[in-house]
């Protein structure tokens, strides 16, 4: 290595991560303004210059989208922004976005070199330096269009604008086809606009995202349920190809007594009513009522539960407990979104799993009873078994009950493509796993509806590898080499 | 997709129907399905029935009766303005008997407009259909003629005598079946509480008995569940599994409790929503005092 590399690199020796402001607890319960306050210039950099650029680079195999995080790190360490912007959109085209919802403990960083728990030693903040590129870049006009390839003449539908529609959109408009993206609800996004609250990521960045889209030529459908407003069938004849992006948002319930009544909402019920229709602002700026909730308890221990929980707590309710039939290391949600849980004073209520939702006696909640568990042998997921407690249960007196415990994957589009071959249980889409390809070969499916509930970075990944596959089909006529053996039934080559 | 309204025209007291330019929703929709609507940014989602469909002029009928601001809002706007979102056709159509049946078809109050075009499909499959439309009182009849020019016989009833047979839907059809009348099905939409009594009316004497189901809504697309209603003891969203179901299954005492948990919200939301209108028309008075 040359000095002047040496020297421009000037590595930061610190052993933890270059901490990122907060908005005070106290505070913030009163809001829906974001959370972390973000990275300045110096503090990026300075976080940047941890990365000891290892030769093994295994932050790369952790990420789903495969972005070269050294170099990342090293150009901006050398505030070499515009260029560490260039490499970063080349595989992720919404960092603003990512950094702020990915689950970078349980990818990037987790497989940092400087990751070393026992030795008090922290992984790169990966995820806080490509929120801070995501911004400049908003910050200072950056976000330059990339280049559109000449027009192919082929058209592609999107159904669905969430995070693997807008991925595949992005994509494949670059490469010359013409896009359109249907969405049935009224706002572009999927699960980033009704799903993922205001103080985790401000609907600002989603609009700015959405409205780079547009620039580039994406045509946007809203109000549009394909199944609904128009047939699968006429799709598939109007366009050369479509991609299935439609999520998993059916909500399950518990199949408990009580939970019809009254004050019991799916998480999806909640959030959107919150997120979506903005009724956190009922009713002076907005006309969709969320109830003035005193004690309310959120089932689950996914994000989504602390998305709820947290949201729940910005309503200004006197309790807001958490309630989860296993224990704090079997939680689902990132540690982090369970840390700010905690801070926000959320109650935990671990080892309790619901089994009656009590009527208050007007049809209304008036309580949650639980059985007490503790945990026994690992079941099928490798997480250990919880079994009830002889003769335990507690009762918590609450007039809200949010149930966020999973989603199947969305009914409407579904139901119009009997044909489309699909996972016996769980009804979410076969595809081939190199091209994305389902049982039909013009048509491709990828994010919640392929795989159930899961990230968004996930969802861009397929979204992305659905792309690759689809230009592929559309120039070629053949979506890609894929092994027969990996095909699902009935698929052609 | 402008979705134009082409046509407004004052049904009842507060009660307006629309005629909207909505193409792919006409060509779509069949009877029983609805459409959700938006009239302004940060405005609520509510569902309406599809009244009525001219798929050539690409147009779709709604009729809307003002209960609270949304509908208030919708309410004010007038020809040639736009509704601000419309998805749709959604929720399951209606279950039409391929002919030769005979089938009531009763509605009550805004039901009727559900029940236009449930009995213009009747027919056009071959059916046998008698319409029995009840009101309050007669000024808040809607739709009479429309029905009555498409079904074999109708039968209208009024709580006050005013017009018609004076009771309530429940008792015509009572009468109907008394008379020996063979009746193969029946479908009711309208107040719940008369839903539960048209079906009380007819399990007796087992005729299938269809109810169109009007619960909260507010994706209207499968995604919330707020629209859960129970039906033989299971859970089912109304939005994709309905609006239609066996009537003799529902519980239609959880449905009223769940339709009244808004209803201080509802109060509050048409009170602000009244100063503001009143508020607007003072500064629109002001505004035309200071010309004069």
């Amino acid at each position: 290595m040359s000095d002047s590399r040496k020297s421009q690199r000037n590595i930061n020796k610190a052993k933890t991560k270059t901490p990122m402001r907060e908005q005070d607890p106290l505070q913030r319960i009163y809001n829906f303004e974001e959370v972390p306050l973000g990275y300045s210039e110096t503090e990026a950099v300075q976080e940047a210059r941890r990365c000891i650029q290892c030769k093994n680079k295994p932050c790369i195999s952790g990420c789903p989208v495969g972005i070269d995080i050294p170099q990342f790190m090293r150009l901006i360490g050398e505030e070499n922004f515009e260029e560490a912007l260039r490499l970063i959109k080349s595989k992720n085209f919404l960092p603003a976005i990512c950094g702020r919802v990915c689950p970078q403990e349980d990818q990037c960083e987790l497989h940092c070199t400087l990751n070393k728990p026992d030795k008090g030693r922290e992984p790169g903040a990966v995820g806080r330096v490509e929120r801070f590129i995501g911004d400049y870049a908003m910050e200072h006009g950056l976000d330059a269009l990339p280049a559109i390839d000449p027009p192919t003449g082929k058209r592609v539908a999107i159904i669905g604008s969430g995070p693997a529609g807008l991925t595949c959109a992005s994509d494949l408009i670059q490469r010359g086809h013409q896009v359109t993206v249907f969405e049935a609800l009224h706002k572009p996004g999927g699960v980033l606009f009704y799903g993922i609250p205001q103080f985790r990521l401000p609907k600002e960045i989603l609009v700015r995202e959405i409205d780079g889209l547009k620039k580039m030529g994406v045509e946007f459908v809203m109000n549009y349920p394909v199944g609904k407003a128009e047939s699968m069938e006429s799709i598939r004849q109007r366009f050369d190809a479509t991609f299935i992006g439609t999520g998993a948002g059916l909500p399950w319930f518990l199949n408990i007594p009580g939970e019809n009544l009254n004050g019991v909402y799916s998480a999806n019920e909640f959030l959107t009513r919150v997120n979506l229709m903005g009724g956190y602002r009922f009713p002076h700026a907005a006309d969709t009522p969320v109830k003035r909730i005193k004690r309310i308890a959120v089932i689950g221990a996914g994000n989504t539960a602390m998305d709820s929980a947290r949201t729940a707590q910005r309503l200004q309710p006197e309790i807001v407990y958490l309630v989860y039939r296993r224990s704090r290391l079997e939680m689902p949600a990132r540690i982090e979104e369970i840390h700010h849980a905690e801070q926000e004073g959320i109650k935990f209520h671990l080892l309790h799993s619901p089994v009656e939702i009590v009527d208050d006696g007007n049809g209304c909640v008036g309580a949650i009873r639980c059985q007490e568990m503790q945990l026994g042998e690992p079941d099928a997921s490798g997480r250990r078994r919880p079994v009830p407690i002889e003769g335990r249960t507690r009762e918590f007196a609450v007039d809200t009950v949010v149930i966020a415990i999973g989603t199947s994957p969305n009914p409407l589009l579904l139901a119009d493509c009997p044909d489309l071959a699909r996972h016996p249980k769980k009804g979410t889409i076969l595809v081939d796993e190199q091209t994305m390809q389902t049982s039909w070969p013009d048509v491709f499916a990828g994010g919640d509806i392929v795989t159930g509930g899961a990230t968004v970075i996930l969802a861009m990944g397929a979204g992305r590898k659905a792309a690759t596959a689809m230009h592929r089909f559309l120039t070629t006529g053949s979506a890609g080499p894929a092994p027969a053996a990996e095909q699902p039934a009935g698929q052609e080559a | 997709m402008a979705n134009k309204i082409v046509q407004k025209r004052e049904l009842a007291p507060k009660t307006v129907l629309f005629e909207i330019e909505a193409p792919h929703i006409a060509e779509r929709g069949r009877a029983g399905q609805f459409v959700i609507l938006r009239v302004s940014e940060w405005g609520e989602r509510i569902p309406l029935t599809i009244a009525h469909r001219e798929p050539a002029r690409g147009t779709i009928t709604i009729v809307v009766q003002e209960v609270g601001k949304t509908t208030g809002d919708l309410n004010c706007l007038e020809v040639g303005e736009d509704i601000l979102d419309l998805a749709g056709p959604l929720g399951r159509p209606t279950r039409i008997p391929a002919g030769g049946k005979t089938v009531v078809c009763v509605g009550g109050g805004i039901g009727n407009a559900v029940v236009w075009p449930q009995v213009a499909a009747l027919k056009e499959a071959g059916n046998t259909v008698i319409s029995i439309l009840g009101a309050r009182t007669r000024e808040l009849l809607i739709l009479e003629d429309e029905i009555r020019a498409l079904s074999d016989e109708t039968i209208v009833t009024t709580d006050d005598g005013s017009y018609g047979r004076k009771g309530m839907v429940t008792h015509a059809l009572q009468d109907l079946i008394d008379g020996g009348r063979s009746l193969d099905e029946v479908i009711c939409i309208g107040p719940v509480i008369m839903m539960k009594f048209v079906c009380k009316t007819t399990q007796p004497y087992g005729i299938p008995t269809q109810a169109s189901l009007n619960p909260i809504m507010v994706d209207g697309t499968g995604m919330c569940g707020a629209c859960r209603v129970t039906v033989g003891g299971q859970t089912r969203f109304a939005c994709v599994e309905g609006p239609e179901f066996d009537g003799h299954q529902v519980d239609f005492d959880e449905l009223m409790k769940r339709l009244s948990y808004y209803q201080p919200e509802e109060r509050l939301a048409l009170e602000k929503a009244h100063a503001c209108r009143l508020e607007a028309a003072a500064a629109r008075l002001a505004a035309a005092q200071d010309q004069n």
